[in-house]
């Protein structure tokens, strides 16, 4: 991989916090495409030095908050200072709390809700497709964009990948819309804590934009929001 | 709006991709890893790979391609094939691939989708189903049934699920898409087998991707606009640059089919 972008006299220290999820190797290859180093750590100290963390995720909320308690990470996550980004999962574990439909074996569905970070105050439920199918998979577009540093480069009409079959609401926290059968955050943000339910990792050239937004961010771009 | 998905299928053996007629014969296309690349480029929505070596061979496959693909690319991909476990499934996701697809182990223990499912995800679940319209069957009438093995003609076999019933069945264990592979159009390039995959939609409430027969851009319209599936994966006319990907989806965009721009 090429040299780091970032000034040498400054070194940064990034992390991808390791939430026992199966996209931590793709998230990390897309920094590396942009010519950053990154490092996958479950370790408290690491995190809490980093200047910058990413929570990535796929999979239930359920299963990523149990790895998270495991891990004793829960109080070093609800109290970093330095900006974090969230990836789809990872994005909906920074919310309050997650209502996820389970299927059991026999195929019986459940509701279930799980606890979450509580680093923006929303909460994630079933989209509500009206009718769409789900999940909601496949690249859609954004239908607002607010200003935010993250999103510079970024406008109404983007294609961004979308795999999910819950969301958070439109909110006062929401920085990015995307509509399917109803319109729901694409991303939000609250102080230093920024989430997007897509996959930039898996966005192509845009999402690789967003991710180099956040990488390059000045954090006290992020204190004036 | 949700675009509909142009998906190129590599198909791989022994780290080469290959592609047969009918699933039969099969000669190397290329390397995997500037091919995925060249796709990815070029303005593909997905890739699938597919190891059509492994279901039916039984033996430890190595899957280092799959980390060297999600090196490289920036667009998802799902891997098939030799998934037959949790830990298999865990293997492929944790190399970087975004969905795994599974199809004979899944016949042979159909409860093993609910448990990737509660484990991984329904998103990353996918199920490929493997169906061949038997003329002669149910009194003459013919009907479409599953067939399992199909990555090695001698050990291909028909199963006693009928190819409607199965989707249904693993849609309500918790599929989380479904890959409909109409083995009578594979690689003939004739065009989607439109009436099975418009009653396919019927009973399909997951995302539906059509498989086999893709010959020109217009059996890609027919296909999303007669049996409104979510997207279509083709092989060969890639391979072969019969079709331009940056073509097919203006040609597309001009029939009024939402897709992404390349």
């Amino acid at each position: 991989m090429s040299q780091s972008p970032a000034n040498p006299l400054t070194p940064t220290n990034f992390v991808i916090v390791d939430t026992g999820c199966a996209n931590l190797s793709s998230v990390k290859f897309a920094v590396e495409r942009l010519g950053y180093q990154i490092t996958i750590t479950d370790n408290i100290e690491l995190i809490k030095q980093a200047d910058k963390v990413i929570f990535p995720g796929v999979g239930s909320a359920e299963h990523a908050m149990k790895n998270i308690i495991v891990k004793g990470l829960v109080t070093t996550l609800q109290t970093l200072t330095q900006p974090v980004l969230g990836f789809c999962l990872g994005m909906q574990l920074m919310t309050e709390s997650s209502t996820e439909m389970k299927k059991s074996s026999t195929g019986e569905s459940n509701s279930n809700t799980v606890e979450c970070l509580n680093l923006i105050p929303t909460k994630v439920e079933p989209l509500q497709a009206q009718g769409n199918r789900l999940p909601h998979m496949g690249w859609n577009t954004l239908t607002k964009v607010e200003s935010h540093p993250v999103l510079s480069g970024i406008s109404e009409g983007d294609y961004f990948y979308f795999v999910h079959s819950f969301a958070a609401p439109i909110s006062e926290y929401t920085i990015a819309s995307c509509e399917y059968g109803s319109h729901f955050s694409a991303a939000i943000a609250k102080d230093n804590f920024i989430g997007c339910q897509f996959h930039p990792e898996r966005s192509a050239k845009l999402g690789s934009k967003i991710i180099e937004n956040f990488l390059a961010l000045d954090p006290q771009e992020l204190v004036s929001q | 709006m949700l675009a509909k998905r142009i998906i190129p299928c590599l198909d791989v053996r022994d780290g080469k991709v290959v592609k047969g007629v009918q699933f039969r014969n099969h000669e190397i296309i290329g390397d995997i890893v500037p091919l995925a690349q060249k796709y990815a480029q070029a303005g593909a929505d997905e890739l699938v790979f597919y190891d059509i070596t492994a279901s039916s061979d039984g033996r430890v496959v190595d899957k280092s391609w799959v980390s060297r693909i999600a090196e490289v690319i920036d667009i998802p991909f799902c891997v098939a094939g030799g998934i037959k476990s949790e830990a298999d499934a865990q293997e492929i996701l944790m190399m970087g691939a975004d969905k795994i697809s599974i199809n004979s182990p899944a016949l042979r223990e159909p409860e093993l989708i609910s448990r990737l499912a509660e484990q991984f995800g329904q998103q990353c679940i996918v199920v490929g189903i493997d169906s061949f319209f038997n003329k002669e069957a149910n009194n003459g009438q013919g009907e479409y049934q599953v067939y399992q093995f199909t990555g090695d003609e001698k050990r291909t076999q028909k199963t006693s699920w009928t190819t409607f019933d199965w989707i249904k069945k693993v849609v309500s264990l918790g599929a989380g898409e479904i890959v409909l592979n109409c083995m009578n159009q594979d690689g003939v390039r004739q065009g989607y087998d439109i009436e099975q995959l418009k009653h396919a939609r019927d009973v399909c409430s997951v995302p539906l991707i059509a498989s086999g027969g893709a010959g020109e851009m217009k059996h890609f319209s027919n296909v999303y606009q007669q049996a409104d599936v979510d997207g279509a994966l083709a092989a060969s006319v890639f391979h072969k640059g019969v079709i331009q990907i940056s073509d097919l989806k203006q040609y597309l965009r001009q029939q009024q089919i939402e897709v992404r721009p390349c």
